[in-house]
């Protein structure tokens, strides 16, 4: 545990908390504009935050902890990993926990506790989110893996302050053909696992084709301000640990206020241009049959693979 | 029988940190005599019985009150335990052999104790009766072959005589050795029994042949291969390391679509036997290539896992017939709503999903992890053997993870959340204290191998060390800190980490909500009237999607009758719609297998008509063939 990882951990914290629904905001804002209309401004899901908070929450009749909990465990295991992650710093501030296996596997954790409030609720909706939600989750998590194996292979490691510190020591690297092939795999991920188009259409609320929405329908004020929230981290996590992994450079190793400075600047101009880029690429696609998601995983799966084959291949 | 149990798990701890101790009793059977001999490796198995055998026997005593054990169950039962702990402890072929004969015997009586309630537990009787006998006959041909050269039937003398064996007898000798261990295990294609006997048994039985008899497979294979044989080739690995891969898959995928819940832990078993062989198929192979202290890690893991997996499966089994004691059913499609009625059940069944859903901050996950870490490590192994198997296992290993989250989930969403959707269900009242307590007791195994594992792993590393002859893998008390190559893990911090991050996130919330009261209210209903039960989701619906997803691989079989009114075609009277997942494996394999048996049995019989002239022609003609063969060949 070093100074550098303390702080900057506390400031990571303090990044994605405060800018995760600002690059909500902007992704909406983005898509306004390219479908031609004014839109509300970034600024609009922390209106919507403020506005959730001062409302009351609700515990509908015959759901149990579970319902009540899954929203704080949601926040909670997003914040951790934006905590240990190396978003800002490549140091982390408690080392060992640094481990891609940890982060996806905390993320995930993130997502079964929301599916379980969904079937805690008995009601249909909540059951059609939380299967259709685990049936990614459970297709996902094979890309996911193989994708890591891929990366950790030049650095020897699967701890993540290593892996992004052997990108910034060899910049050659990014070109090669495992890490590109790794990257498309992993951006394939993180659409399916942030309920991104086109697997799952974060706007929708047309009963047949939800899953994330499905699973939340029963939740009301300071409840729903949570959702929203983690759902919004978890964008925005996943976003950080794609441009630290593939995209690293301004991200600080030395403690001193300049280099923060650049790595929280670095951070942030990072997510909002994929954010920006992933909506633009939005508008022109529209959502996935279920049946067919199971397709645009697999397709990423042969990647995830193809990435460790040409990691031993090229050495 | 928690005596005899405590007792085990003692003499096991014991044994692992060092103490061996051996018994030689050579006049008490004939022919073999009986020989014990407790080395670390014994210990670990020991250890994890006898602990299971502790949780399990406190539940008998709750079954037994409720008057579910019958008297016959009661006295097999502490017979059962005995041999579960003697298997390991046995010092030569000959003990061996006994004692497992002995432990499928009283098992066997075990899985058809409530035979005159349900007719499905003859057949899983006769499956088991069947496929445990073909495994000890493998095992007893795979053992003497293995022992051809050796002075005597202790280990001792097997182990210094292997050196002397031809590799093709050695290779015959593991091969047989690890079908028939391996069917023990419900490695894939053997495993057919497991689903049945294991849920049909009573549950605190499962429990014990889930959590605590099928780790005697793997013993037998890491027994036989790596300590007998000293190892032996690549390929014999590799061929642990993809029937592993596939077991995992398999199981789990049959687990994920599955609605019965005790048959839902069957085949998570199955799975998670199949890790085990995974990591014990990478250390084999790293052996063989040379690097040593890989080797060491992946039998670490391997270790480590047996011991959270007898620890899960222990919860789940034992939470499952406490379900099962309440309701009657062990069918999720008719549970639902026991978080209020059975809330210690529920929590326990919750840490135990938690665990076996490799989530952190689960017990599993760190298994896997070390699991993983081998692998991954493993790739710069010289070879394109390695190449090819390690990415691919990695990726059977992340499939499974995949699948067992959805198992789980669906477990514990649809069995205990939600509301009733039976009757049942509905009525069910908690178990009594002594079920609780056995329950309780395994729970909290779990979550201190989930936040403690390095009180046990240095141990482990060290035994999984000695095998190799490496030195230990895993060191570190806080954290766990890989030797030889990089690799960082918590767990205590993790959790540390996550109950901080939990505390600043209900802080916050309670800092920035205007109100904090709740108010209770009705689900919403799209205006339509009050929920049913019958408007959930049930098991089978939950799994739907997974099971379009893999319908190549299971092949479901699916049925629709429409039947029509009298007066006209074009009214229906009744739809009825019915699904069945049979096990592929089974269907392809065995049906043909038992169809040829049967065929042969008939072309048998008309041989043998009665005729007492007939059967002293064949008696002639044989000898007459004889005699002519001698002629021949002298």
């Amino acid at each position: 545990m070093t100074a550098l990882g303390v702080v900057g951990g506390v400031l990571q914290a303090a990044v994605v908390v405060g800018g995760a629904p600002l690059l909500l905001g902007l992704m909406r804002q983005v898509r306004a504009r390219l479908e031609g209309r004014a839109g509300p401004g970034i600024g609009q899901p922390w209106r919507d935050l403020r506005k959730l908070l001062r409302k009351q929450s609700i515990t509908p009749r015959g759901t149990t902890e579970v319902f009540r909990v899954a929203p704080v465990l949601l926040v909670a295991m997003t914040l951790v990993v934006a905590v240990v992650a190396p978003l800002v710093t490549t140091a982390s501030a408690v080392p060992a926990v640094a481990d891609l296996f940890v982060v996806v596997a905390l993320l995930a954790h993130a997502t079964v506790v929301i599916a379980l409030a969904g079937l805690d609720s008995g009601t249909a909706f909540g059951g059609m989110g939380a299967s259709r939600e685990v049936t990614v989750l459970a297709l996902v998590e094979p890309t996911a893996l193989v994708a890591i194996f891929a990366l950790s292979v030049p650095a020897g490691s699967t701890s993540l302050p290593a892996i992004v510190g052997t990108v910034l020591d060899d910049p050659q690297r990014l070109i090669s053909p495992t890490s590109l092939l790794a990257a498309v795999a992993l951006a394939t991920v993180i659409v399916a696992e942030t309920g991104r188009l086109p697997v799952d259409n974060p706007s929708t609320h047309l009963e047949l084709t939800m899953i994330h929405e499905a699973m939340v329908l029963e939740y009301a004020g300071p409840d729903l301000a949570l959702v929203e929230l983690g759902s919004a981290m978890r964008l925005s996590v996943y976003l950080g640990l794609f441009t630290s992994l593939f995209v690293p450079w301004g991200i600080a190793t030395t403690a001193t206020p300049l280099a923060l400075g650049v790595g929280v600047a670095a951070l942030v101009v990072k997510v909002g241009v994929a954010g920006a880029v992933l909506a633009a690429l939005e508008v022109f696609l529209a959502k996935l049959r279920l049946f067919r998601v199971p397709e645009l995983l697999a397709g990423s799966f042969l990647l995830a693979l193809l990435a460790v084959t040409t990691a031993y291949v090229l050495g | 029988m928690v005596a005899a149990g405590l007792l085990g798990a003692v003499a096991g701890v014991v044994a692992m940190t060092g103490t061996a101790w051996s018994v030689a009793l050579p006049g008490l059977l004939p022919l073999t005599g009986l020989e014990f001999d407790v080395d670390p490796l014994s210990g670990v198995f020991l250890a994890v019985g006898g602990a299971v055998a502790v949780a399990a026997g406190i539940f008998a005593v709750g079954a037994t009150r409720h008057g579910l054990d019958r008297p016959g169950v009661q006295a097999a039962l502490p017979a059962f335990i005995g041999s579960l702990l003697l298997v390991p402890a046995a010092g030569s072929i000959g003990t061996l052999l006994w004692c497992w004969e002995l432990m499928a015997l009283t098992s066997l009586v075990l899985v058809v104790a409530e035979h005159r309630e349900r007719p499905a537990v003859a057949s899983a009787g006769l499956w088991y009766a069947v496929m445990t006998h073909v495994g000890f006959v493998a095992i007893m041909v795979g053992m003497l072959v293995a022992a051809g050269p050796a002075e005597d039937g202790s280990f001792v003398a097997v182990r210094a005589g292997a050196a002397d064996l031809s590799p093709a007898a050695a290779s015959l000798a593991f091969l047989v050795c690890l079908a028939g261990f391996g069917s023990k295990a419900g490695m894939v294609p053997l495993h057919p029994w497991l689903p049945r006997a294991h849920p049909e048994a009573p549950s605190h039985v499962s429990a014990l042949m889930s959590a605590a008899m099928v780790n005697l497979g793997v013993y037998g294979v890491v027994r036989v291969g790596i300590d007998l044989l000293g190892g032996g080739p690549s390929w014999w690995w590799v061929t642990v390391l993809v029937l592993g891969a596939v077991s995992a898959v398999y199981g789990i995928l049959q687990a994920a679509v599955g609605s019965d819940l005790k048959r839902l832990l069957g085949y998570s078993t199955t799975e998670n036997m199949g890790l085990v062989l995974v990591a014990v198929g990478a250390c084999g192979m790293f052996a063989a290539g040379g690097d040593r202290a890989l080797a060491g890690l992946a039998l670490t893991a391997a270790l480590l896992h047996l011991m959270t997996h007898a620890a899960f499966k222990t919860v789940l089994f034992l939470s499952a017939g406490s379900v099962l004691h309440a309701t009657g059913s062990r069918d999720l499609d008719a549970l639902g709503g026991l978080r209020s009625r059975m809330p210690v059940t529920t929590a326990a069944f919750g840490v135990g999903a938690l665990s076996a859903s490799a989530l952190p901050p689960g017990a599993a996950f760190v298994s896997e992890w070390l699991l993983l870490q081998a692998l991954i490590h493993g790739l710069p192994a010289p070879g394109v053997v390695p190449a090819v198997v390690l990415p691919l296992g990695v990726a059977a290993i992340a499939l499974t993870a995949g699948l067992a989250v959805a198992t789980f989930v669906k477990a514990f969403g649809i069995g205990f959340l939600g509301r009733p959707r039976s009757g049942a269900a509905a009525a069910a009242t908690e178990s009594g204290p002594a079920m609780l307590a056995g329950i309780g007791l395994a729970a909290l195994a779990c979550v201190a191998l989930a936040v403690g594992p390095t009180v046990v792993l240095p141990t482990l590393a060290d035994i999984a060390g000695g095998l190799v002859h490496a030195a230990p893998a895993v060191t570190g008390t806080v954290a766990i800190e890989l030797v030889g190559v990089t690799g960082v893990l918590s767990p205590l911090l993790l959790v540390a980490a996550s109950a901080v991050g939990t505390a600043s996130v209900v802080g916050g919330v309670r800092l920035l909500a205007r109100r904090r009261d709740r108010r209770r209210a009705r689900l919403w209903d799209c205006g339509a009237g009050p929920l049913s039960a019958r408007m959930e989701y049930t098991a089978t619906s939950f799994a739907e999607p997974l099971q379009r997803v893999f319908d190549g691989v299971l092949a479901s079989e699916q049925d629709v009758d429409v039947s029509h009114h009298r007066e006209s075609r074009y009214l229906v009277a009744a739809v009825s719609y019915r699904r069945a997942l049979p096990d592929r494996v089974e269907r392809r394999l065995y049906t043909p297998l038992l169809h040829a048996m049967t065929t042969w049995g008939r072309v048998g019989r008309g041989l043998a008509t009665g005729s007492v002239h007939r059967y002293l022609g064949y008696g002639f003609v044989t000898l007459c063939g004889l005699l002519a063969l001698l002629v021949v060949t002298r």
